[in-house]
């Protein structure tokens, strides 16, 4: 069992790279998550249908696609990485957030899906009760409808971190394969099944990523029955 | 405190257009479902905005669409009682309750937790999470949360429409000494003619959108064309008593009203306390003389001074007994039989086990009734 455990410390890095990439993605996207799910479940606006296919267009676009569009918008001479690299020094290409960009875009449809459906399984007119008490909207939304979302939040956020823990395509169109930069699990992977004798690695790291995703898996069931618990809706 | 509501509103096929104004302590909205009351307390509770026209609660103006004004919900201070409770699932029993009080300025608490609790007898409910409470309960907390918020003026929007009879009568007491004992104006809004006839000290009848009548309570409930063809059986005359005296050997509580005096089944009140009694005009019968040899106790003697045409061979007649008029409800038939004509002298009767429970409250202050 010890060949197991037994990483490079290139291995090691893949591992924590992928772990801090899928993290920040996770969250970086849940504000805007929570935005546009708020959004397509209750607005009533022109254009509604394009954003929602806009949002869920990473889920039926091949991911090479998704990382040579980010390549083009967000690379050095795109136009919105250049304004970013200039104007506050934030650059993507090649570089981990350039990766945990991606995955975070990637996982975005499967979280706002997650989030609005627990929106609009909100009573509304439980929020409508808070607002007779006094309560304005912000504080509605704070004190009714974000509690009552928490299981809805943490399945989105959950499916987000597992998306980006496995994402590929997009992340290695966008940022390459270079190992302790931009190497994730899955391109580490790749990068064992392509020379001789890398089999036991790559079977080493693909043990690991089942391990961290059935983790977050668990976690996640766990929560959720918690929070469902305390909530006790019936 | 009056409320004024003058306003114009479209739904769909159905228009509202209703105008009154009351300054009761209980103001009943009465009417069918489909009859627009709900709209109306909502726009009250300004969760629905009127296409047109005026609220006025306090002297406060709520809305008016002329001068473009429209008070959000969030800063009216009413209550609001749903027939569904709409707790907040997340929170417990007492959480709910506090819910309010963070929105209300501290200067304008007038409303106190224990005393609040006491009244509603949800103490031993505090800690307990929404989902495991009866639906009695979930509606007593619900009226609790509203009152915690100080509210200027609670609104209750069918509170008793959604549960069975045994926990009808587990909350109008709840609610009687709500009226009786805060402040509060309270605006009520009911199908059912016995829980109207037994809260309220005004009525604002709607049909169709529109106000029908609009009176105290004793008045409305004496006009049996109003009523929903239903609910005529259970219209009739609303009395304001005092209990004059128990007698223990009969089980039985004498009551005092200007018609005379009612003998009613044994009431745990104490001598002196107000109560409020329906008589229903099917429950009472005409003797053109005296009756002897009458099982009935209570013969109310008085004038015919109407006399109207009910539904089928029903002829509904009203009696002034002394200041107060009851209805009977009678064959027409017997009417002719009697040979009862408007101004002659007649004898109401009425058994007293007629009187359940679902016809006698803890009366209002006389004065409220107008």
């Amino acid at each position: 069992m010890n060949w197991l455990l037994d990483l490079t410390p290139d291995e090691w890095n893949a591992v924590r790279l992928s772990i801090k990439v899928a993290t920040v993605a996770m969250v970086a996207s849940l504000p805007p998550g929570i935005l546009i799910a708020l959004v397509l479940a209750r607005g009533q606006f022109w254009g509604k249908t394009l954003l929602n296919g806009l949002v869920h267009l990473p889920l039926i676009l091949p991911p090479v696609v998704i990382g040579y569009l980010l390549l083009l918008s967000f690379g050095r001479r795109g136009p919105v990485g250049a304004f970013l690299a200039e104007h506050f020094g934030i650059v993507f290409s090649f570089r981990w957030t350039g990766a945990a960009l991606a995955c975070a875009v990637m996982g975005f449809p499967l979280m706002v899906r997650a989030i609005r459906l627990s929106i609009e399984a909100v009573d509304r007119r439980i929020e409508a009760a808070a607002g007779t008490l006094g309560a304005n909207p912000l504080w509605v939304f704070a004190t009714i409808t974000l509690p009552l979302i928490l299981p809805g939040l943490i399945t989105g956020a959950i499916l987000s971190f597992a998306k980006a823990m496995g994402e590929f395509g997009a992340t290695i169109t966008f940022v390459s394969n270079i190992p302790n930069q931009t190497q994730t699990l899955p391109s580490a992977i790749y990068t064992f099944t392509q020379v001789p004798g890398g089999d036991a690695g790559a079977f080493r790291l693909t043990l690991i990523s089942i391990v961290i995703s059935m983790a977050a898996l668990v976690a996640s069931e766990v929560l959720a029955r918690r929070v469902g618990r305390r909530m006790d809706i019936e | 405190m009056t409320v004024v509501v003058d306003i114009s509103h479209r739904l769909g096929d159905f228009e509202v257009d209703a105008r009154f104004e009351s300054a009761g302590r209980l103001t009943a909205l009465f009417g069918p479902s489909g009859s627009g009351k709900t709209t109306l307390i909502n726009m009250i509770a300004g969760l629905i905005r009127p296409d047109k026209g005026r609220i006025e609660a306090d002297g406060r103006v709520l809305v008016d669409t002329d001068a473009g004004r429209f008070v959000p919900k969030h800063k009216r201070r009413i209550g609001m009682v749903f027939q569904d409770a709409r707790l907040f699932p997340h929170m417990s029993v007492a959480s709910n309750l506090r819910y309010g009080r963070w929105f209300t300025p501290t200067a304008e608490r007038y409303a106190d937790i224990s005393a609040v609790v006491d009244l509603l007898g949800i103490g031993p409910l505090l800690d307990r999470r929404p989902a495991k409470l009866s639906g009695g309960e979930k509606q007593r907390v619900a009226i609790g949360r509203a009152l915690l918020a100080s509210p200027k003026l609670l609104l209750m929007d069918e509170p008793l429409a959604s549960l069975d009879e045994a926990r009808k009568a587990e909350i109008l007491p709840y609610i009687e000494r709500l009226r009786d004992e805060t402040k509060i104006p309270i605006v009520y809004v009911s199908h059912s003619v016995s829980e109207v006839a037994r809260l309220a000290s005004n009525v604002v009848v709607l049909a169709q959108g529109k106000v029908a009548a609009c009176g105290p309570t004793g008045a409305i409930m004496q006009r049996l064309d109003l009523l929903p063809a239903e609910e005529r059986g259970e219209g009739g005359a609303v009395l304001d008593t005092a209990v004059l005296r128990h007698d223990d050997v009969f089980g039985m509580t004498v009551l005092g009203s200007v018609a005379g005096e009612i003998r009613v089944p044994l009431l745990a009140v104490p001598v002196g306390a107000p109560m409020r009694i329906r008589i229903r005009a099917r429950d009472v019968m005409i003797a053109t003389e005296q009756p002897t040899g009458l099982s009935a106790l209570n013969i109310l003697q008085g004038t015919i001074v109407t006399m109207a045409p009910g539904e089928g061979p029903a002829v509904e007649i009203g009696i002034d007994c002394h200041g107060a008029t009851v209805l009977a409800r009678i064959t027409e038939q017997s009417r002719q039989t009697l040979k009862l004509r408007l101004g002659r002298e007649v004898y109401a009767v009425v058994k007293t086990v007629s009187f359940d429970p679902a016809n006698m409250s803890a009366g209002l202050p006389v004065e409220a009734d107008g």
